[in-house]
């Protein structure tokens, strides 16, 4: 059996780098990506605690579902936000993104 | 045993594809490699038996989210930009704050707490159950995540539409 | 008697008998179950290329391949031979890892298949708890494999040839997956051995819903990429789209996994629709079950080939408007019937029976929409050569 705490840093480290591409990265999409794998570590979590907590509820599957269907949404809307701003702007480096007009 | 070795070899291969998400140069294979690593944490589902997670994380994920992100990184140009480093200015605070962050997670929340762990079994009928429970009980938030979806595919579709002049 | 699952037990036995512990049994029994589906699988293949070149030759009234072993049956050996003799050509500042990868995971993602489908009564590689969920998943893995063949040939137009190819299966990804929702419905399970049993009786489920059958047949047709879908091929269009820049062996994979994206696709098909290893008495005689597979798959893969030698191709923009206008809006009625029939307090015979008047509305009203739309774009083009009117 597989103690609950390895799951619990897997999730960890995996939230510690997705928390990395954030903020060291320059490329808007390299971000969203990030955000992804924060997103999946939230994921790891609930479903570990789900498992060896509370198997016979299935509370953490709704809410891993819910996380799941939140993130492609999200990352949908992100998108299209980076694609209108690369045909404004030519790029999507966010260091060149920093005035509001023109 | 065979379970603990086969956690550690499914969870090194994700951290690992996570590791050069964030740290490579090319996006396109930093795409590929947010790929791998969707699938590695398809197959920690299946260890912690949710193979239906694991089939929708699959399907979601790399079936959609993935597509949608190589589709973006290609109409953006973002792959020329391999020869720059990928790190913006704040590059060496951000990985400063991670590993604290990092070491602070795992030392407090994964090895410290006493988590009420219990010895039960997933339950056989656990997606009827689900899906029972996601009309039932939980069927406000599966309407408004279903809300959410239209109002992201509708705006998605507004925001990144050509502009006729 | 007659029973294949007797040669399982016989199997378990010897192994027990030989002192092994259980978890060196589970591994050498995945691995034998492993290799008797990829020989199925691959040998198939063998036979499917054959009997496409030979009934393709036949509609057009032509022999075929004759001369290589009795009824030209070694031709398919002998191409395999031709290209694994080819250069393999490399392009130039191509991504080599992607480039390697992506034929490979074009037949994984297909050969995956093979492990949930349902040959006979208990012949299963593994009878997942989301047999069909599994089967969507899949199906997305292999457009990831059409983009990275794109992207890595450094080739502007292998690359549009791939977004292409992906608009394509993700358009009609969204009426197989509705089509298979259908029958999940009305057996109440997503296990394939669960779906098979549950046509028992004659109560095949492309009976009871023809309409939803047709869809899938054509949504199945599209995310092969076979004619009428199959622009790909198309001389006229981007050449050979995504596998432009492939040559030798690793277009010898794509080929492969072509093949076996149809022999799959058919399976799929008769599980889903005509009731899998159904027919009179497979009960009392179990060996029957895989023979019903297999004439049930042959003819629906026979008419896939046949539809192949048939009718031309669509244009993209036909075939994206043909998705999304008409296939998406008759998959979720019909999903809606068959969810609300399913529902409904009267006995199975007469929920049938509903259900496959609702499929014939449907289906009539949807031609019909469609043959309105026809003639009304064949008069706007009114000239005096009638030419192909348009879709969109």
């Amino acid at each position: 059996m597989i103690p609950l705490s390895w799951y619990l840093a897997v999730a960890a480290v995996l939230f510690v780098m997705g928390f990395y591409g954030v903020l060291a990265r320059r490329n808007a999409i390299a971000i969203l990506m990030g955000i992804e794998l924060m997103l999946n570590s939230v994921n790891i979590n609930l479903l570990a605690f789900w498992r060896y907590v509370h198997p016979t509820d299935v509370a953490g599957l709704v809410f891993a579902i819910i996380v799941i269907t939140v993130a492609a949404a999200e990352a949908a809307v992100g998108l299209a936000l980076f694609i209108a701003l690369y045909r404004l702007r030519d790029t999507v480096n966010i260091d060149e993104v920093d005035l509001l007009k023109g | 045993m065979v379970l603990q070795g086969v956690f550690i070899i499914v969870s090194l291969f994700t951290l690992l594809s996570a590791l050069m998400v964030v740290t490579h140069r090319n996006l396109f294979i930093s795409a590929l490699f947010l790929v791998s690593t969707f699938f590695g944490v398809a197959a920690l589902y299946v260890l912690l038996e949710a193979e239906f997670l694991a089939v929708a994380q699959v399907l979601v994920y790399i079936g959609a989210i993935a597509t949608l992100i190589i589709f973006a990184i290609m109409l953006s140009r973002g792959m020329m930009q391999g020869r720059t480093s990928p790190y913006n200015a704040q590059a060496m605070w951000a990985g400063i704050g991670s590993v604290v962050l990092g070491l602070l997670l795992l030392y407090v929340v994964a090895f410290q707490v006493d988590w009420p762990v219990t010895d039960a079994k997933v339950p056989a009928d656990t997606i009827s159950n689900l899906g029972a429970a996601l009309v039932g009980h939980y069927v406000i938030p599966f309407e408004v995540a279903s809300v959410l979806l239209l109002a992201a595919l509708i705006g998605a579709v507004m925001i990144a539409r050509e502009k006729e002049y | 008697m007659l029973d294949p699952l007797i040669l399982g037990e016989w199997w378990k036995s010897f192994l027990e008998g030989l002192g092994l512990s259980s978890g060196w049994i589970i591994l050498i029994n995945a691995v034998v179950v492993t290799v008797i589906l990829l020989g199925f699988g691959l040998t198939s293949v063998l036979f499917l290329i054959w009997l496409e070149r030979k009934l393709a030759a036949r509609v057009q009234d032509r022999l075929g391949p004759n001369r290589l072993g009795p009824y030209g049956l070694i031709q398919t050996v002998a191409d395999a031979l031709k290209l694994m003799t080819k250069e393999d050509i490399t392009p130039d500042n191509a991504e080599r890892i992607t480039y390697n990868l992506a034929p490979g995971l074009s037949v994984f993602a297909v050969l995956m298949l093979l492990l949930v489908i349902p040959f006979g009564p208990g012949l299963i590689g593994v009878d997942l708890n989301i047999g069909v969920l599994f089967i969507v998943a899949m199906g997305s893995i292999g457009i990831m494999a059409a983009l990275m063949a794109g992207w890595s040939s450094n080739n502007k137009y292998a690359l549009l040839g791939a977004f292409r190819a992906v608009a394509q299966l993700l358009s009609y990804e969204i009426p197989m997956v509705l089509a298979m929702a259908a029958p999940v419905i009305l057996a109440g399970t997503m296990r394939m051995n669960g779906l098979a049993e549950a046509q028992g009786g004659g109560r095949w489920f492309g009976l009871v819903m023809p309409a939803m059958f047709i869809i899938y047949i054509l949504a199945a047709l599209a995310e092969n990429e076979r004619t009428p879908f199959d622009f790909l091929e198309a001389d006229s269009e981007i050449v050979a789209g995504y596998h432009i820049e492939y040559s030798g062996l690793k277009f010898a994979w794509f080929f492969l996994g072509f093949f076996l994206n149809t022999l799959l696709l058919a399976s799929i098909a008769t599980t889903l629709f005509l009731g899998g290893w159904q027919g009179p008495f497979v009960k009392q005689v179990p060996i029957l079950g895989p023979i019903y597979y297999f004439i049930k798959t042959t003819v629906i893969i026979a008419f896939f080939m046949w539809e192949r030698a048939t009718f031309p191709r669509l244009r993209i923009d036909q075939m994206m408007a043909f998705a999304w206008k008409v296939l998406v809006p008759m998959g979720l009625v019909l999903v809606l019937a068959a969810a609300a029939v399913a529902k409904l307090p009267v006995g199975t015979a007469l929920q049938s029976v509903i259900l496959f008047v609702v499929n014939v509305v449907v289906l009539l009203v949807a031609l019909g929409a469609i043959g309105r739309h026809l003639r009304k774009e064949a008069e706007r083009y009114k000239v005096e050569v009638r030419p192909m009117p348009t879709m969109s």
